[in-house]
């Protein structure tokens, strides 16, 4: 596993099944900030043809990091050799706010909500 | 000159209207400790607006109103700090300031900050380029030309507008020492 850890927030790779958990309340202070989380997010994509991204346990994101997530989501369908699941929460009232425009980013992304 | 984009309220205290209103002197502290407050007082105004949406056991819908509104005042006043926090002029005789304002079917958000005429002018074509633009193409736009690396403040805004059907107005005042008071009001209907 390899994790990112910060005041509130982690950010998992778990390498076996493929997939990133991003939990607690990520609120950094730009995208600069944000860069080894984006990092992370793109050497996953490295030699696999699925990534799940797992945002069940993430509370709260602010504006840098909805901007974060997108511009993964363009590398991703600009790379065209990963397919992306991002998984997310009915309970979680950000999600069902920011998470569908994820889609208009790119139409092939797998969108769930528990 | 005081210029209005939109319409700033002019709010009365009523009996009907609850009102809280945060102050902040950033200087006091260096911005990379202070960060951490903006979280801290977004949750707090967050959680302070769900007393009075309370949850009703047999009424499962009670339990996502709470949570949406919660969620909506926590995202938009975080976003209003750190841009606050972000373009505030220490040296300015001002404050940060944000209001919430809970009404029957709305609430209204007013944050105010200083900002040095340079900033200032900045922020004012941002603000012109939001008021001319679809916000939702401005916000693809900005996202895929990688203009957000510098710019990620107006991604926030445009973030309320889009995901939040948010209403945006803002006034700047000229202050003293080239300095403008800068105000972001942001109305959500509930």
């Amino acid at each position: 596993m390899t994790v990112l850890e910060g005041d509130g927030y982690k950010v998992e790779l778990d390498e076996a099944n493929g997939c990133i958990h991003m939990g607690g309340a990520l609120r950094l202070g730009g995208l600069n900030e944000y860069a080894p989380i984006s990092q992370m997010l793109e050497e996953a994509l490295d030699g696999r043809d699925t990534l799940t991204v797992d945002l069940t346990g993430l509370e709260f994101l602010n504006s840098s990091g909805i901007a974060t997530l997108s511009k993964f989501v363009i590398v991703v369908r600009n790379r065209q050799n990963c397919a992306l699941k991002i998984r997310g929460s009915n309970a979680i009232a950000w999600q069902g706010k920011s998470l569908n425009n994820l889609k208009r980013l790119m139409p092939a992304l797998e969108l769930s909500f528990d | 000159m005081t210029e209005d984009y939109g319409q700033i309220r002019e709010i009365h205290p009523q009996r009907d209207i609850e009102t809280l209103n945060l102050s902040f002197w950033p200087g006091s502290v260096p911005l990379k400790q202070r960060w951490r407050n903006n979280g801290l007082s977004a949750d707090f105004l967050g959680d302070y607006v769900t007393t009075f949406f309370p949850l009703d056991e047999n009424d499962p819908a009670t339990r996502q109103r709470q949570s949406e509104i919660r969620g909506a005042v926590s995202f938009i006043a975080n976003e209003l700090l750190e841009n606050a926090m972000k373009f505030h002029a220490d040296g300015l005789p001002e404050p940060i300031t944000i209001r919430l304002y809970l009404m029957r079917d709305q609430i209204v958000f007013q944050e105010s900050n200083a900002a040095r005429g340079e900033t200032s002018s900045q922020f004012r074509g941002f603000v012109e380029r939001v008021r001319s633009t679809d916000p939702g193409e401005l916000y693809i736009e900005q996202i895929e030309s990688n203009a957000a690396a510098e710019g990620s403040a107006g991604l926030g805004y445009l973030t309320m507008i889009n995901d939040y059907g948010a209403e945006l107005a803002w006034r700047f005042e000229p202050i003293a020492e080239d300095g403008f008071r800068v105000t972001t009001q942001v109305i959500i209907k509930i």
